[in-house]
């Protein structure tokens, strides 16, 4: 092991933060053109460790070595000179600017910007990935704005790439896509540190995978020969449980009718929604698959009562009318949601996890009483969404924003289940959880069809959908597929149906066209 | 060695407290150094600014005056200032909440007693709040920021109080002065303590800021205003209107604004003039933020920030400096609580050099 030494080597790295050990001794090498799955649940450590490796943060102690060079990495501009590039899990975009000015900013050399966008529309093309460098990037979606931060990365030629969950957004297609991508990238020697909880992609993807736990190091393995199992089971340091479906499911009445709801798109580039109809029976979970940015988030916000439609009949809960009810009222009739956006829409980050409860169960659970709040009421329920959803947290005062990903998710959608709604509507219900929280909601959602709730599932993750749900329609440019039974769905179909080639699509697509050269 | 910066788990509910106490004292002390460098004597003049006021008692009734307008403008901008609603133009409300007072009062041509004082208040009230309705509907309907609005509607206001007092409410008695007549004592407040100046709008200046506190701290719409200010996705998750949150927050603001304006007319100044908006709505923005947006905050902000305009008007007299320092020792303190912000959220760390770092532990 002389002649070639390791693109990347850690020694040692270890890193406090007041209150925990987040990184404890962690070593491992990563070889040139390798790519390299970094393993973990949620405040296992991953996070923590490649900001060091991006020079975001410095070790306590440990030593990183750069080609065999021990080096101290400052900053991410040193970072990125070594050659590091990184795409987020969170992104770092400014909402009032465009795709291309965002990009532009995150560039250490100045490029002018027609060069800069020829270069971007090269690097789009050669990956498949769809943006429009001209818009604004507070009109994207989440899937859209992770693009962004792939093309940043990939406009600085790296010769390791970290990537943070980056597939969690993408259809199957683009997943092979970009695999296709980043196995090129390996075959031509640049290294690649694989965030992911989805453990068959690292299957497919991998070479070597290095598995953290509590801020340790539990095993550095070969995913080929491991089972998607065996590598949970190191993750989470114990039993996975699968999801407990029962057999012989029948479904009830209809509950949650969508009929025909058509809305305009909220701002410029906004997604209009067309005509949607389909009908949710009790104990039925029905999914929505779709690439993100083709109408998911406004669907949700229609659904959910954050936007009103003027016709009442577009949306009934048991036959009730909601079409021009919102939020509020349509929670008293029945009606939960959880946005995909956890930080700022389904919680607020600054307020106690007691806070957090009453801003969506106040009226169903008696939170407050003539305008004002019960805050021992509060305090209760929330303890008890804490010990049912075994959630992290120092207790119910524990601000929001305290709490990871997973775990705050798993505060969320338990805040919602445990008011027993009629119908929940829930958007990326796992997006960024490990696999071991992703489990206890997936449960929770069954637990809550069988006690006779319509659920809805609007997710990106097919596989998610294809596992939880009894119904399938795909969305694509704001309009839905026909429904189809999840145990007769065929992959390629729904594929193809995400990637918007259907002929209701295809047929306003040529009208359009038609009316272009009219005008 | 260097400065850092760190983010705390969750805000310092120490340094809530501490910033605003220090904000204070570093004013003082920045103003010893720069008094005594200008060649004036420094420390007196900080003495008699901040301290004179509170420590000679024959002055405490002027503080009282001065500090029941504070806090009862600086209480409704903090609802405001919460929902991230900026309300700039408390000035113009309470300018047009003193003159809706003066009109009742005129209209009542000599009459006088509880009731018609009570519905001078309240057409103040009113008032105030009508006059902040305009930047309401500008922002909900055209999307106009209330910050400009609100600011340029205080000069028209102001042109208000001037064609008026100059005008058809002019004292026949008045030596051709613009002012309106003095009011009659059966219009005016009554004098809670004989022989001072201590009047009932007083009283109500240290009753409202606990009425403010269960208000915002228990009720859905405190609630409804913080979760607002903090994460307005969130509050239209839960089923909050922006727009309805928008209207609440500028009608309080103007409402206590008008309020404070008729309170000051009817129980301290007794006649409307030119010289009847003395700055109370700007310095409230001051007291409203070094009371942390808190009622009971206002309450302690609105007092120092009192004690400041008489111990100002103390020390023109006493080391011969202009009025206007007082001002220029307001905008320190409001300089110093906004830039010590930060401290609530981050706190700060000394970073020795790397190299010092302690040695790599040694791996297998």
């Amino acid at each position: 092991m002389t002649d070639t030494p390791p693109r990347l080597g850690l020694r040692g790295i270890s890193k406090r933060f007041p209150g925990v050990l987040a990184n404890d001794d962690v070593s491992f090498d990563v070889a040139p053109g390798e790519i390299h799955a970094l393993l973990g649940e949620n405040g296992a450590g991953k996070s923590t460790l490649v900001k060091m490796i991006y020079g975001i943060m410095q070790p306590d102690a440990g030593t990183i070595a750069w080609n065999g060079q021990q080096v101290t990495i400052a900053n991410p501009k040193a970072a990125r000179k070594l050659g590091i590039g990184m795409v987020f899990q969170h992104f770092s975009l400014f909402e009032a600017l465009t795709v291309l000015e965002n990009i532009a900013l995150g560039m250490d050399a100045k490029i002018p910007q027609r060069e800069l966008e020829g270069k971007i529309r090269e690097v789009m093309t050669r990956y498949g990935l769809k943006l429009e460098p001209s818009r604004q990037v507070s009109t994207l979606s989440v899937g859209e704005r992770q693009r962004i931060e792939i093309v940043r990365a990939l406009l600085l030629n790296p010769t390791l790439l970290i990537m943070d969950e980056p597939t969690s957004v993408l259809t199957p297609q683009e997943v092979e896509q970009l695999f296709v991508v980043l196995r090129q990238l390996a075959k031509d020697g640049c290294s690649i540190l694989y965030i992911s909880h989805k453990l068959h992609e690292i299957k497919a993807l991998c070479d070597t995978a290095t598995i953290l736990r509590g801020g340790k190091l539990v095993d550095t393995c070969d995913p080929k020969v491991e089972t998607s199992r065996s590598m949970a089971e190191k993750m989470i340091g114990g039993n996975l449980k699968t999801i407990q479906k029962p057999a012989d499911r029948a479904f009830g009445k209809e509950r949650f009718v969508v009929n025909e709801l058509s809305m305009a798109g909220a701002g410029h580039f906004g997604v209009a929604l067309k005509d949607i109809s389909f009908s949710v029976r009790a104990g039925e979970i029905f999914g929505i698959a779709g690439v993100a940015g083709n109408g998911q988030t406004a669907l949700l916000l229609a659904l959910s009562g954050e936007e009103t439609t003027h016709d009442a009949q577009a949306i009934t809960i048991d036959g009730e009318p909601l079409g021009q009810l919102n939020a509020k009222a349509r929670r008293l009739k029945g009606l939960a949601s959880v946005p995909e956006e956890r930080n700022g829409h389904a919680s607020v980050p600054d307020f106690t996890l007691s806070d957090n409860s009453v801003l969506t169960g106040r009226d169903r659970l008696g939170l407050s009483v003539s305008g004002f709040l019960r805050p021992r009421a509060a305090r209760k329920y929330t303890g008890e969404v804490i010990d049912a959803f075994a959630v992290k947290a120092t207790g119910s005062e524990a601000m929001a924003g305290s709490l990871s990903g997973g775990n705050l998710q798993k505060y969320i959608m338990g805040r919602e289940i445990l008011q027993k709604p009629g119908v929940l509507v829930v958007g990326q219900p796992t997006w960024g959880v490990d696999a071991g929280a992703a489990a206890a909601i997936h449960q929770a959602l069954v637990d809550l069809a069988a006690a006779g709730s319509a659920i809805v599932v609007i997710s990106q993750d097919l596989d998610e959908l294809l596992s939880l749900c009894d119904t399938l329609a795909v969305i694509n440019e704001g309009r839905l597929s026909k429904p189809m039974k999840v145990s007769e769905a065929d992959i390629e179909e729904i594929g193809l149906l995400m990637g918007g080639i259907h002929g209701d699509a295809e047929a306003t697509r040529q009208a359009e066209e038609v009316h272009h050269h009219a005008a | 060695m260097r400065l850092k910066l760190e983010k705390r788990p969750e805000p310092s509910r120490l340094m809530v407290v501490a910033t605003p106490i220090a904000s204070v004292l570093l004013t003082m002390l920045i103003g010893v150094v720069v008094f005594d460098a200008i060649g004036i004597n420094g420390q007196k003049a900080v003495v008699d600014i901040f301290l004179t006021p509170l420590l000679a008692s024959y002055k405490w009734q002027d503080v009282a005056t001065k500090a029941a307008p504070l806090i009862i403008i600086a209480l409704g901008l903090s609802i405001g200032n919460r929902a991230n609603v900026w309300n700039i133009g408390a000035e113009g409300q309470y300018v047009i909440g003193s003159l809706c007072a003066a009109g009742v009062g005129i209209a009542a041509g000599g009459g006088g007693g509880g009731l018609i004082i009570t519905a001078m208040i309240l057409s103040g009230v009113v008032g105030g709040a009508a006059w902040a309705a305009i930047p309401a509907v500008l922002r909900t309907r055209f999307s106009v920021n209330e910050i400009l609005s609100s600011l340029m509607l205080t000069y028209v206001a102001l042109q208000v109080l001037g064609y008026l007092v100059g005008g058809p409410w002019k004292d026949p008695n008045g030596r051709n002065f613009p002012a309106t007549a003095p009011l009659t004592a059966e219009q005016s407040l009554p004098i809670l303590f004989p022989g001072t100046t201590v009047h009932l709008g007083i009283a109500i200046a240290l009753v409202l800021p606990f009425v403010f506190w269960l208000v915002t701290a228990r009720s859905v719409f405190g609630f409804q205003i913080r979760v607002v200010g903090s994460a307005p996705h969130a509050a239209r998750h839960g089923g909050f209107d922006s727009k309805q949150t928008i209207w609440l927050a500028m009608l309080i603001g103007g409402g206590m604004a008008g309020l404070a304006g008729a309170l000051e007319f009817t129980g301290a100044l007794k006649a409307i003039n030119l010289g009847f908006p003395s700055g109370y709505g700007f310095t409230a923005i001051i007291v409203s933020f070094l009371g942390r947006l808190h009622p009971i905050g206002c309450l302690i902000a609105g007092i120092v920030l009192a004690v400041t305009y008489v111990g100002g008007q103390v020390a023109q007299t006493t080391v011969h400096i202009p009025n206007a320092t007082a001002g220029i020792f307001q905008a320190m303190m409001l300089f110093f609580i906004l830039a010590s912000d930060i401290l609530v959220r981050y706190r700060v760390r000394i970073v020795r050099n790397p190299k010092n770092a302690p040695a790599p532990a040694a791996g297998e």
